[in-house]
């Protein structure tokens, strides 16, 4: 691991790493213990990163808990309860002389010194080893002063809601023994009180929401008037689809498992001409298999939102981890020319509300607009505020027809010819994938061919006109100027917090395609540009630089599969600050 | 009842060759149209690409011209998304069962009620005389110079394996035959697969007109609902038979399964959303 600047950490966060096989239970830890938390009046942060298998292997889960909002990963590792023999050799590269380890020393061969606490055998009193997983949220419960009160009941309704009803006095009881263990490790000295004691809690904390990527892509959709999902699973996009799934009725959505992306994209497409709002979730692979459908969506003028959650490649690459590798692809899939729009949330409130915009836009324009996340997005969730549900009714930009109705209309301005659907006035509505007059028709006259042509690419104008401006935070008389995209907005801007420089700023872009033309001014008014990126050949700053001109002197690219962590972005930085680093 | 010129189209001609088997589905489809007395505001025509696959542009319907392959994932979307209209995929074999045999057999366990249509001429129309999925052992072309040498899909039997829950076949040289067939197929509740043959006049010199006639007998005595004895018959080689081998009405179709259309039946454009759980939602997380 890189060196970590010691003296720029902050004090206010206490970092919980649990790590072990899958199956073991580790994201029933994570779920109870960040809501336990949050209602204890704290901030949390999770994320996870994990192998693709269904069970053993090494998998971990980060917790950030802190008295101030938390909305980044960190290498720093304060607690470590490792739950199987490899977990400490798994993040040994992240462990140093601060790290407590909190485990049953027997079972886990380590010359490192461990707490001992005897989760297994403990759970074994209470009835079954899987209690191990309650007995550590009661510990850590213990540790950082969590209200348990408040614990015991949540993990009531939590088992009733899951319909174990009958699990509820013995998880509560592991619950308590956890919380025992705690005490008992203070009161032995075994661990400084100070060292957990220090958070303050909130009454904000309390009531804010936690939310995951995933979640936050699929409540925008619902919100964004979302009626039809098409997907075939993959990860790390599946999140979306479940959770459309499990609203359907609530919402009235078909969900449908496609027999594979070909079919889930024109589903999507035939949707949207009878009158829904429809989207797809995949990934890059799958993605690969729609590009063909994504081109029909540029020629028939059909609104389509598409999720695209990045995951390593090429190929199957690492199947559930994260990457923002996907851009170009994303930028050039689908022959022939046609106008798109690619927006990549910064964070989990953005996904919320660019995934509305999303259906807005694409219905607006009759284009295909993609959401742009990727698996760390998708997987983590920290404190956020309440977020709002669109006032009034869902704006839909769809005419009643007569009977003189043309489809592509060529008197329009915009391009944008008014969209009719089938049944909702006397028109006939012909949409075609060959080349088409107004009415719809086939044709092969240039003249038509020509005007087109400059009818669907004439929105590009108005797209480039409404493009998100990018956001600037930090200095505003900077001297550097750190530029990036989509997931990686709240680690960049915890790093530059870390250093705490006068002379450095970020400008992040949530909208990637096209870009607002405004950009260029901000890269104009840069000694030095910084490109931040977790892929290999920085995507986003080649884009950047033909779009706008200006050359990226210097580029940070992490493509190991990890999203960046805060504290070691920060040394990367200020070594290159330093003359030292980076990729020029 | 409705006049077949309700559905004639005369902005565009058709760009098949003179004596092409797709006129005479044309008309067929057309005179089934008025026949049943549909409004052409009440039909929904969804195509791939080929020639079979440029029948709707002669239509005075609805149109969705999609992609090789790929017209049965957009029909059973747009017939999910409103059950009000009637919804035809339609195209040749190598779109059909090439190209789109995935589809094919998917949208055969979801049993949309959409009618499917597919001309089977054993031939590539549109890339100039290659071999199609349904061309005979053999069959040469430019392209198969030794002949086929894969054995064709037998639809009709693949339809009725996977139990669909309308398989028919005709030869549109029969166009009473064809127009009744379609007809029955369109009012069948649920997926009705019609497979059409066709001579191709350019490309296909062995399955003509003459061969079509000569190797082709109407089924008689058949019980439609007896799946076994369906499958005999599609297997039937010396002289294929023409008529519905199967039929299920019993089948759920995949609109009646949705549960969007149980608790409510308003149009998907007039529909709001659910305010008050979606608030109710943000605020349980």
């Amino acid at each position: 691991m890189k060196r970590i600047i010691k003296s720029i950490t902050p004090k206010q966060d206490i970092s919980i790493v649990l790590c072990g096989e899958a199956g073991q239970g580790i994201q029933t830890v994570e779920q109870l213990l960040t809501r336990i938390l949050k209602l204890s009046g704290y901030y949390v942060f999770a994320t996870k990163e994990y192998m693709s298998r269904v069970r053993g292997g090494s998998n971990s889960t980060q917790i950030r808990v802190s008295s101030n909002p938390v909305q980044a990963p960190i290498a720093r590792i304060d607690l470590l309860i490792p739950l199987d023999k490899e977990a400490i050799k798994h993040v040994s590269s992240r462990l140093d002389k601060h790290t407590i380890i909190i485990g049953d020393r027997e079972r886990l061969e380590t010359n490192k010194k461990v707490i001992n606490v005897s989760f297994l055998k403990i759970a074994q009193e209470i009835g079954k080893a899987i209690y191990a997983n309650i007995i550590a949220v009661g510990l850590l419960l213990g540790l950082l002063g969590g209200d348990i009160k408040v614990s015991k009941h949540f993990l009531e309704e939590y088992f009733i809601l899951k319909n174990k009803e009958e699990f509820v006095a013995d998880n509560i009881k592991a619950l308590e023994r956890g919380y025992q263990e705690a005490q008992r490790l203070i009161k032995e000295d075994q661990i400084k009180h100070k060292q957990f004691s220090s958070l303050e809690k909130s009454n904000k904390a309390k009531n804010n929401l936690l939310l995951s990527g995933a979640e936050a892509v699929g409540l925008g959709a619902i919100a964004g008037g979302c009626n039809f999902i098409s997907s075939y699973p993959m990860s790390p996009s599946t999140g979306v689809l479940t959770l459309l799934a499990q609203y359907a009725h609530d919402f009235s959505i078909i969900a449908e498992q496609a027999e594979d992306e070909i079919s889930a994209i024109n589903m999507g497409l035939g949707a949207w001409y009878a009158g829904a709002r429809a989207m797809v979730t995949t990934s890059g692979g799958g993605f690969a298999l729609m590009t063909e459908g994504l081109s029909l969506a540029g020629m028939l003028e059909s609104p389509l939102v598409i999720h695209l959650a990045q995951r390593p490649g090429p190929a199957t690459g690492l199947p559930t981890r994260t990457e923002q590798g996907d851009l170009q692809l994303a930028l050039y899939a689908g022959h022939g020319e046609f106008p798109r729009v690619i927006l990549a949330p910064a964070n989990i409130e953005d996904a919320y509300k660019l995934t509305q915009k999303a259906f807005y836009w694409a219905d607006q324009y009759q284009i295909p607009v993609f959401i742009l996340t990727d698996q760390y997005t998708m997987d983590t969730y920290y404190n956020i505020k309440k977020l709002s549900v669109p006032r009034g009714e869902i704006v839909r930009f769809i005419i009643k027809t007569d009977s003189d109705y043309q489809r592509y209309n060529l008197k329009v301005r915009d391009g944008v010819s008014p969209r009719g659907i089938p049944c909702f006035g006397e028109g006939l509505i012909r949409v075609d994938s060959d080349e088409h007059d107004e009415m719809g028709f086939i044709t092969e006259d240039m003249e038509i061919r020509k005007r087109m042509v400059e009818k669907r690419n004439t929105k590009w104008h108005w797209l480039k006109k409404e493009a998100l401006i990018p956001t600037l935070t930090g200095a505003t008389d900077y001297r550097v100027l750190c530029v990036s995209w989509g997931s990686t907005n709240n680690i960049i801007k915890e790093a530059l917090d870390r250093l705490g420089r006068p002379d450095i700023a970020l400008l992040h872009f949530q909208q990637v395609y096209p870009i607002s033309e405004i950009s260029t001014n901000y890269l104009n008014r840069a000694e030095q540009i910084i490109s931040i990126e977790n892929n290999f050949s920085g995507q986003f700053s080649q884009l950047l630089e033909i779009q706008t001109g200006i050359s990226i002197g210097t580029r940070i690219l992490k493509y190991d599969g990890l999203p960046f962590y805060a504290d070691e972005l920060a040394q990367e930085v200020n070594d290159i600050l330093k003359g030292k680093g980076g990729q020029k | 009842m409705k006049k077949t010129m309700d559905f004639e189209q005369q902005a565009i001609k058709p760009a098949w060759c003179p004596g092409c088997g797709n006129f005479l589905i044309l008309k067929a489809l057309q005179q089934a149209f008025a026949e049943l007395s549909l409004t052409p505001q009440q039909v929904v025509m969804v195509s791939g690409i080929g020639q079979a696959a440029k029948t709707p542009q002669y239509l005075n319907v609805h149109m969705f011209n999609g992609l090789h392959g790929r017209a049965l994932p957009p029909a059973t979307a747009i017939k999910a998304c409103n059950p009000e209209l009637t919804v035809i995929a339609e195209g040749g074999d190598g779109d059909m069962y090439g190209e789109g045999g995935n589809h094919f057999l998917h949208t055969i366990r979801r049993n949309p009620d959409i009618t499917h249509l597919v001309h089977n001429n054993m031939v590539y129309g549109l890339t100039k005389g290659q071999a199609s999925p349904t061309s005979e052992f053999g069959f040469k072309t430019l392209l198969q110079v030794d002949g086929v040498i894969s054995d064709p899909i037998n639809p009709i039997a693949l339809a009725i394996s996977l139990e669909a829950s309308f398989v028919a076949r005709v030869f549109c040289g029969n166009i009473e035959h064809t127009v009744e067939i379609i007809k029955k197929a369109i009012k069948h509740p649920g997926y009705a697969l019609v497979d059409i043959f066709q001579p191709c006049v350019t490309f296909n010199r062995v399955n003509t007109f003459k061969w079509f006639q000569e190797h082709t007998y109407i089924l008689q005595d058949h019980d439609l609902h007896d799946r076994n004895k369906a499958f005999i018959r599609a297997t039937e080689r010396e002289k294929l038979p023409l008529g519905i081998f199967y039929q299920n009405k019993q089948k759920k179709t995949f609109e009646q399964k949705l549960i969007v259309h149980k608790e409510q039946k308003t149009a998907f454009l007039f529909r709001s959303i659910n305010r008050k759980r979606l608030e109710e939602l943000l605020r349980e997380k």
